[in-house]
This record gives C-alpha cells, structure tokens and sequence, in this order.
C-alpha cells in the first residue's frame, strides 16, 4: 500500500469516527476529533490541496477580472475578420491595377516590336543600298514616325510600369493588419489554455477528423497537410507514374 | 481554338487570360465556378477547359466528372490549374479523366508545357 493511501485509510477511520461522534451528539469529543483530523496524516497532503484551492481561486479571479477576454469576443474578433476582408480587397485591388497596367503595356510593346522589326527590314535594304531614292525618303519618313511613337510609347510605358510599383504598396499594410491578427489568435490560443487549465481538464491528443472530405488549398511551409507534392516536378513524376 | 477558363477568383481569370493570349489562344472565355461553366460549355463550343479545383457552388472535380459523364462533351481536353496538391488529389482526378494538372502558383512555362503536352496528345 501506498503512503498517500495510508493516509487516507486513517482519515477515512477518523471521519467515520467524526461522524458518529456528532451522530451520538457528543459535540465537544466531536471537535477534538476534528482537530485531530485536520492536524494528521501528510500535512504536506493538506497544503498541496491548499495551494492548489489558491491557485485555482486566484485563476478563476484572475480570469473574471482580465477584461481583455471580454474585448476580445466583442471587438477583437470582429475586427480581426473585418481586417482579413481587409486584405482581400487590398490584394485583390492591387492585383487587378497590376494587371490593367500590364494589359495596357502589352499593345504598346507589340507595337514597338513589330514597327522596329519593319525599320530593320527597310534600313537593311539602305545600307546594303538597294533603296531607291525615293524609297530612302519614305524610310526617312516612316523613322520619324516612329521615333514619335516609341517617345510616346515609353512615356506610356513609364507610366504603367509606375503603376505596377504603386500596386505593391498593399504588401506593407497587410503585412502589418496580418501581424495584428496573428497577435489576437496568439491571445486567443492563450486565453483558452487558461480556461482549460481552470476546467481542470487535460488537452486531448490532437486529432484530425477524417472522413468528409476537405480541400485544403495552396501549400503553406511550416504548416502540416498531410502528402501533398511540393513542386509541378512531383505532380509530373506522380502523374506519369500513373500512366500520363 | 475556343478556351473556357473557369476560377473563382478573377484576377487568376485574368492572369490565365493573358497567358493564353500570349500562347496564341486569344479566344477565351470566363466563368466563377463549375454551375456557371456547365451551361457555356453545353451550349458554346468550347475545344478546351482550363479550370479551378476549390470553387463554390460546383468545384473543378464534380464539373470534370460532368464532363466525362455528357456524351456530348466527354472527350473535351481539360487542365486543371489548382491549389490542390495533396497526393490522393492529383491521384483523384487522372482517375476522373483530367488531361493536364498544373499546382498553383506556376509559371507561364508550366502552363505552356502542359498545354502544350495535351494537344500534342489530342491530336
């Protein structure tokens, strides 16, 4: 037998003792035995027990009083998916402008591209003089053109490429309103482990629940996803191994 | 060569959009997920899917399985370009029929090869 349940066996006889004690109404034998009880077996039983009675009323005050947890149902939450929408409209902003300003520049550089290639073609008739001069004037003509249009153009260009930069200026502000949020659910996550900790309960073994089937999304390092394939090179391996 | 390009998101849209015009395929047309894209493809003529997996209403995967199961469009070439990159997944969809599959994020070149790759196949 154990020393703890020693213990208990001898309090368990002086509580049965206690009880009849104050069953025969023999009150002033009831109380010697009372002190007796509280004075034996392991003191530092009782003063475990103690603390940890402290311990857990400070826990539960303590909790009452942070009115932070409060907060954070009322506002912090809100307002963590109220800056995550945030982000979306940000990202998806900028990417859009990104794109506009690319669409736009496309045209411009095709037209850059195929007019030079023309002047190529003539200027190379010109040097290996085989224009005529009437030819050579038409040239001339059509290099004025387009010197024009490429000073145009890469004004143009300049611009929309100014564009692009100014587009990435969402990543500084999500990163910041994403660092925020990552903060609440750190405080969230902490809050939690109190309550349980106060709930007396210990954490469960994480589990996942399989069976319904659930599509994860993009591949985020550091985060366990179970087998997934980490570049286009492993889908092909997977894929040919299957006969693709 | 008509292309359908399915995704919920319309900047992804747009960059597919642009990518494919830049191959050349400058025949494209959109829809958000698998429920807008089942009537456009029943009715328009489409030679080619380029399609999301996660999406609402009616993901990649369930739109792919229409496909195949429709006499009309089974044998409609169809690349998946998705974030979806378990192994079980990928596994999932060759058996569904699918004719490419391309993991976000990817590069131009990817798309390229693999669009490439398919037609070479198709014929």
């Amino acid at each position: 037998m154990t020393e703890v349940s020693v213990v208990e066996n001898e309090r368990l006889t002086m509580a049965r003792e206690l009880v009849a004690l104050l069953e025969a109404g023999k009150d002033a034998k009831a109380d010697l035995k009372i002190d007796e009880l509280s004075n034996a077996g392991d003191s530092e039983l009782f003063q475990e027990v103690g603390r940890l009675t402290r311990e857990l009323h400070e826990a539960i005050n303590g909790f009452i009083l942070d009115s932070s947890i409060g907060d954070l149902t009322e506002t912090g939450i809100p307002d963590a998916s109220e800056r995550l929408q945030y982000v979306i409209t940000m990202t998806s902003n900028s990417a859009n402008r990104t794109l506009s300003a690319v669409e736009a520049s496309m045209p411009l550089l095709e037209n850059l591209e195929k007019g030079s290639e023309q002047l190529i073609e003539e200027w190379e008739k010109f040097t290996s003089r085989q224009l005529s001069r009437d030819e050579f004037s038409a040239l001339s003509a059509q290099i004025g053109t387009f010197l024009h249009s490429v000073t145009d153009d890469s004004k143009k260009l300049h611009g929309n490429m100014s564009e692009v930069l100014m587009a990435q200026d969402f990543q500084d502000l999500t990163g910041q309103i994403i660092s925020k949020v990552i903060d609440l659910v750190h405080d969230v996550e902490e809050k939690l482990i109190g309550l349980i900790r106060i709930s007396g309960s210990k954490l469960p073994a994480h589990k996942k629940e399989h069976g319904k089937e659930v599509l994860e999304g993009p591949v985020v390092p550091g985060v366990e996803q179970g087998d997934v394939v980490n570049s286009q090179d492993e889908v092909d391996d997977l894929l040919s191994s299957l006969g693709f | 060569m008509k292309i359908l390009i399915v995704d919920d998101f319309s900047t992804m849209r747009r960059i597919l959009k642009n990518l494919l015009r830049d191959l050349g395929f400058s025949n494209t047309q959109e829809a958000d997920d698998g429920l807008t894209a089942w009537p456009m493809l029943q009715t328009g003529n489409f030679d080619f899917l380029v399609s999301d997996w996660n999406m609402p209403g009616m993901t990649g995967l369930d739109l792919l399985k229409k496909v195949r199961a429709d006499p009309q469009l089974s044998s409609l070439p169809i690349l998946l370009v998705t974030a979806e990159s378990k192994r079980e997944q990928i596994i999932e969809a060759a058996q569904a029929g699918v004719n490419g599959y391309v993991v976000k994020p990817f590069t131009a070149g990817t798309l390229e090869e693999k669009i490439n790759k398919i037609f070479e196949r198709v014929g």
